[in-house]
């Protein structure tokens, strides 16, 4: 006998799911011509929530263990939350012009429902809840991706997104059903425990990471990533490269250490080979791009290879520092596409020489693109550094002497593209630069965040302590 | 248990299936016989669900209903699927996947 109580572990999502109402309702009520109130109304609905998700909240598990809730997947879903907070604070200029008008409701509905799945897919305890939640968080987003379906370059990366992540779904089914074959259950707790080393479960191991590998798009599945990124709107790129990636790391993560523990030796040679191959070609092709998406999408490739030195530190130790990467990683990126966006927003640019000479006629958003191009490539003073920090000493701690001198050798490589940007709004000249334009107001709130963002979540400890805290309770 | 076949020849099959999907994935030019390579796919791990279930763990009902929701899923994808292909073929008149090559590299 279930009451209503039982489904307080679940508050996160029957939240979102009431804000989509809200929507939904707000769609049909609101007239045509204050159409743009939905924007804000999304906005002060989704703060609430996030807020809310701080609050303590009951552990426990549901629907015979489809669902799992515990102090560290709500702090995951915290951490998704914040993303998804400043993404909605940056698109609003971006929504408010002409061309997306009688589509507003639509981009929230959607994303929603996306948060919905990655949530979904954090807390759950078996293959099927996570196969669902990541369907759930796959298919609006491609309908997201060709949200500007008057440009081709959107339908396009529409397509792209929507074959490859079929196709990758299939791979990852394949190898959850030799798993299942050869476990006779997809409870992630009966599987890990009927675990022989039988081939079969050793190739279902190989399918199941190829089919992640696809949506974090490492290394020999990542060809889909750079187009897709550079098609799509600039705030659904940012949500892709940012919640999505972060979501499906986590959910990686917690498969590999509940689930295939068994299978250690097997899958660490695997994924540091992943590794070394993912920052390399991500960092050598960030090199050659002049678009500062697809620039983005290169340099997030490599970001991806530096979480699996993290996930290879398998302890709590790995996991929280994978936790606080993402959190540094959500902030620090945001804040790089959030100058993007306000930028593409008000001259319709977005080639990396097309930034010459920033610097003098938009000091504050070069300034903001800085640091956080500084904090992607570890230097320092900011969060960025920490982050790299904590990745490289669980790793170390396992002994991967030679992963980690290789992850630094990139990090080195890493600055010089990142420099690029910067040599660009600072020093080279330009007779024409971006004239002068003032920021809307939610996007100059979204940048003040990920600035204090990453200021202090390089510094404070707290947060670290807090993550590793929770980690130990997994 | 199928009286008179062996689990060995529903699992040739499902992995000939599988296999014959990706290859059409990735030879085929045409969006929709792209589509239909990937419900190959779909339907191959469907008979692998189907078949262990019945053959090695005939107590319990997890596979079938994990092929149950593959197949619901798979609807919606595909719904998806031929919204985006169609308002393709509204800018190109064909939906040949050469169309969609205009970011490269």
């Amino acid at each position: 006998m279930m009451n209503l109580q039982d489904f307080l572990p679940m508050r996160h999502e029957i939240l979102l799911v009431f804000l989509m109402i809200v929507i939904i309702l707000c769609e049909i009520f609101i007239s045509e011509k204050s159409k743009h109130y939905v924007i804000n109304i999304s906005i002060v609905l989704f703060v609430l929530q996030t807020i809310v998700g701080f609050l303590p909240i009951q552990q426990g598990n549901m629907f015979g263990g489809m669902f799992q809730n515990d102090l560290f997947r709500s702090t995951l879903k915290n951490i998704l939350s914040i993303g998804v907070l400043i993404v909605f604070l940056q698109s609003s200029g971006w929504l408010k012009k002409e061309e997306n008008k009688g589509k507003i409701s639509e981009y929230f509905l959607l994303l929603l429902s996306t948060l919905i799945g990655m949530f979904f897919m954090v807390s759950s305890g078996d293959f099927l809840m996570m196969y669902l939640g990541l369907e759930l968080a796959t298919i609006p987003i491609t309908a997201l991706a060709a949200y500007e379906r008057n440009k081709s370059k959107s339908a396009e990366a529409g397509i792209k997104l929507l074959l490859i992540s079929a196709l990758s779904t299939g791979v990852l089914l394949y190898g959850i059903s030799m798993i299942y074959g050869t476990t006779g259950s997809v409870y992630f707790a009966d599987v890990a425990v009927n675990f022989g080393k039988s081939s079969l479960q050793i190739l279902g191991l190989i399918f199941f990471v190829a089919g992640m590998g696809f949506k974090i798009s490492l290394v020999p599945f990542h060809l889909w990533t750079a187009d897709v990124y550079e098609g799509a709107p600039i705030s659904v790129t940012a949500y892709l490269s940012v919640i999505s990636k972060g979501a499906a790391v986590f959910i990686f993560m917690i498969i590999l250490y509940k689930v295939f523990g068994a299978l250690f030796d097997m899958w660490n040679s695997l994924l540091y080979v992943l590794a070394v191959v993912t920052m390399t070609v991500g960092n050598l092709f960030a090199i050659r791009q002049n678009n500062m998406k697809r620039f983005l999408a290169f340099s997030s490739i490599a970001q991806a290879g530096f979480i699996l030195l993290g996930i290879l530190g398998s302890n709590a130790m790995g996991a929280a520092s994978v936790a606080y990467f993402v959190l540094i990683y959500i902030v620090t990126n945001l804040g790089a596409f959030g100058v993007v966006s306000a930028i593409y927003n008000a001259s319709g640019k977005e080639d990396m020489r097309e930034y010459n000479g920033l610097y003098k006629t938009n000091p504050m958003l070069s300034l903001v693109m800085t640091l956080a191009l500084f904090s992607l490539a570890g230097i320092p003073p900011v969060a960025g550094f920490f982050g790299k920090f904590f990745l490289f000493t669980s790793a170390a701690s396992h002994g991967y002497y030679i992963l980690v001198l290789i992850a630094v050798i990139n990090a080195t490589i890493s600055l010089y593209y990142y420099l690029r940007v910067i040599k660009a709004m600072f020093i080279d000249p330009n007779d024409n630069p971006i004239p002068y334009f003032k920021t809307d107001v939610p996007a100059r709130i979204g940048l003040v965040i990920c600035v204090a963002g990453i200021f202090i979540v390089g510094f404070a400890t707290s947060i670290y302590e807090a993550i590793y805290k929770f980690t130990s309770l997994m | 248990m199928i009286h008179g076949i062996p689990i060995q020849y529903f699992l040739i099959v499902s992995t000939i299936m599988f296999f014959v999907g990706v290859c059409g994935f990735i030879i085929r030019r045409n969006l929709i016989t792209i589509l239909m390579s990937v419900e190959l796919i779909l339907n191959a791990i469907n008979i692998n669900f189907l078949v262990f279930n019945r053959y090695l763990f005939p107590h319990q009902l997890q596979g079938n209903f994990f092929a149950l929701i593959v197949v619901a899923v798979a609807a919606a994808e595909a719904s998806v699927a031929i919204a985006l292909f169609i308002n393709m073929y509204r800018r190109f008149n064909n939906i040949d996947v050469e169309n969609i090559s205009e970011m490269k590299y």
